[in-house]
């Protein structure tokens, strides 16, 4: 990676509820509140930001340019500097990030929201797949996920109880804002080898992060977690092109983001199945001395577009309180961890 | 608050690709029972091949046919086969290395239960009946003990190649408006035009969304307006829409409703369509059974100032 001229922070976070159903609200009745509690952590208006940027996805609601109505909430007038990406908002950060590196703005806000409970998630994910020899066969999201858990179990890097457990360990957390929490019965196969327990619940919500460069992140946050590298990778999009069991692309964006330059104590995984955190740590070579998605992580609460934005939040947010000096913050997306994202976020010493 | 609004919401879509050399090829192959994969300059052959070697990027165009018989390196058991998938019974999800093949097709298997699949499992291809030059061409993989198939080293030339594909997609929502577009949908019912003003900047937003786009804060406070309003801009649409039943030409406006703030469009009617002009004041017309108005018409008034509407165009 080139070396970072600008030191930038992530010096605020917020996000909503995930909840099974938001039918009684708009994307945009959904969203503010969580732009209006991330904006009152630092005391900044909508003006005073230098850029905004946003992650989404219209089919996931079947709406048309529901990014541009979300923009309501923001107040864009007058005209704002503004972009989206049509991703997770962990890819909206990463454009935020290179924006305040360039100097064009030393403050930004990035959010992203989903609302998957107007449709059907599963069915709604076969339409970013190839559309000549994978799309027309609409295989669902579990569906590829559970090709690649059954690949890691033939490997003999997990079994089924192994996978419960990463389940049920995610769902421990005290996470107010999961949708799942505590204890929740494993269930049947949703398609073998996952079970219910092993699958993110389907739910909709926002979250929203501030950046900012410099001193001013020293002005907005008490203890900022600085960005000391982030990077994203993808990989082929064949399935049967890659080692479902591995995962080369995060140890990629993790090794240019300076992960494994110094101990890490804390991890964020994006890990929508309970066997892609068998793959991220083995990717990543995580160890026990690593703490894994105290959050309760996407099999506790996967808001589409979101999920991997709330991984960097609640990175970040372990930093500010200071539960965490470095840690790693992960996202993904497409089929079986397809493309990932890493940034490695640092508290100044205590 | 009443209840939510609800009502189905259908996006369908039928994609038409074009397809590039190593696809049509392979598409077409599939259609003459044939299965082709690509080399890459280092020796691997992909199938299904792609346009593009995945590693060096490099474009490849060595066509190699592969046997229909192969090995599962991963599958899936699937108890609830979803809409558009290939087969309605329970099946395998499978990825499928034939034999001569480097990487793994994604398909299905059709198998009696998930103890007659397992990795390493010998398969071949069950051909579709009616074939046209797409993936489900191959019906599915079926069970298979015997030798691995013989190539018969097919060039990759055919006749008449498909050179494109239609792929159907349907996807079901239901739709929810939210809480402001459902209590302007709902004052609707009852004919009346009920927007939403903005605590801090104080405009009346018609219909409302929720939020004020300037201020970036809820709105809440519901305001009657209208049901008489000032067509600020307009246009004369001499097109004839799909499933409209609408003489042409006719004028389609901006209408500020009195006490709105933001302007929303209708058509009017009861006037010649070269007779419309900015300023001229309408009101709302009704059908039997309608859940919004039908057009707007003058009203007789004398045109409103520009002075009045000049924010609302």
């Amino acid at each position: 990676m080139t070396a970072v001229t600008r030191d930038i922070a992530v010096v605020a976070f917020a996000q909503s509820d995930v909840l099974r159903s938001t039918a009684e609200q708009s994307e945009v009745e959904m969203l503010m509140p969580v732009l209006h509690d991330v904006l009152d952590r630092t005391g900044l208006k909508t003006g005073d930001i230098g850029f905004t940027c946003s992650g989404s996805c219209d089919y996931l609601a079947g709406r048309a340019f529901s990014f541009t109505l979300a923009l309501d909430g923001v107040g864009a007038w007058p005209p704002i500097s503004e972009s989206h990406v049509e991703m997770d908002g962990a890819w909206a950060l990463y454009e935020a990030w290179t924006k305040l590196l360039s100097g064009d703005a030393d403050t930004a806000l990035v959010y992203s929201y989903g609302k998957s409970s107007p449709g059907s998630v599963r069915d709604v994910l076969t339409r970013q797949l190839d559309p000549y020899y994978v799309a027309p066969l609409w295989p669902d999201s579990v569906a590829l996920a559970a090709l690649q858990a059954q690949a890691l179990i033939d490997a003999g890097d997990t079994d089924e109880p192994a996978l419960a457990g990463i389940g049920a360990r995610s769902r421990a957390t005290d996470n107010t804002r999961a949708q799942l929490r505590g204890s929740v019965p494993q269930g049947d196969y949703v398609v073998r080898p996952l079970r219910t327990g092993d699958c993110p619940p389907v739910g909709d919500g926002a979250a929203a992060v501030i950046l900012a460069a410099g001193e001013r992140a020293r002005e907005l946050c008490s203890r900022p977690a600085w960005i000391r590298g982030i990077d994203h990778r993808i990989e082929a999009h064949g399935l049967g092109v890659r080692d479902l069991t591995d995962s080369p692309s995060t140890r990629l964006a993790a090794e240019k983001a300076g992960a494994f330059e110094r101990p890490l104590d804390t991890a964020e995984l994006h890990a929508p199945f309970s066997s892609q955190e068998v793959v991220l740590c083995k990717a990543l070579g995580l160890d026990g001395n690593v703490r894994v998605n105290p959050s309760g992580g996407a099999l506790a609460a996967n808001p589409m577009m979101a999920a991997g934005l709330i991984r960097i939040g609640e990175a970040a947010s372990r930093i500010h309180r200071g539960e965490s000096d470095r840690a790693l913050a992960h996202a993904t997306s497409g089929p079986c961890l397809q493309q990932n994202l890493v940034a490695v976020l640092e508290g100044d010493p205590r | 608050m009443p209840e939510v609004l609800k009502a189905p919401l259908v996006v369908e879509f039928p994609f038409t690709r074009s397809l590039g050399p190593v696809q049509s090829a392979f598409l077409t192959g599939l259609r003459e029972r044939v299965v082709l994969g690509v080399r890459t300059r280092d020796g691997r052959t992909l199938v299904p091949p792609v346009e593009y070697d995945p590693v060096t990027a490099e474009e490849i165009r060595d066509l190699v046919e592969v046997a229909p018989t192969g090995t599962v390196t991963t599958w899936a058991w699937n108890h609830e086969p979803r809409r558009g998938q290939p087969l309605s019974s329970p099946f395998a999800w499978v990825l499928v290395r034939l034999d001569g093949a480097d990487t793994a097709l994604l398909h299905v298997l059709d198998a009696p239960g998930p103890d007659a699949v397992r990795t390493g499992m010998r398969v071949r291809v069950r051909w579709a009946e009616d074939r046209v030059g797409a993936i489900t061409d191959i019906a599915c993989f079926e069970p298979y003990d015997g030798d691995p198939a013989q190539p018969t080293g097919h060039s990759g030339e055919f006749e008449a190649p498909v050179t494109g594909i239609v792929a159907p997609a349907r996807l079901d929502y239901t739709y929810s408006p939210g809480r402001a577009q459902t209590a302007y949908i709902n004052a609707l019912a009852d004919r009346r035009a009920v927007g939403e003003r903005c605590p801090s900047c104080r405009k009346v937003y018609v219909p409302p969304r929720g939020a004020c786009p300037t201020c970036g804060v809820a709105t809440s406070e519901q305001v009657e307006v209208g049901p008489a309003g000032t067509v600020t801009t307009f246009c004369i649409v001499n097109i004839k829409a799909k499933n409209l039943d609408i003489e042409v030409p006719y004028v389609y406006a901006h209408i500020a409703l009195d006490g709105a703030d933001l302007a929303l469009h209708g058509r009017i009617g009861g006037i010649p369509y070269d007779q419309v002009r900015m300023g001229l004041r309408v009101e709302p017309v009704w059908t039997e059974g309608g859940r919004y108005p039908d057009h707007y018409r003058p009203t007789g008034e004398p045109d409103a100032d520009y002075e009045i509407y000049k924010e609302l165009l």
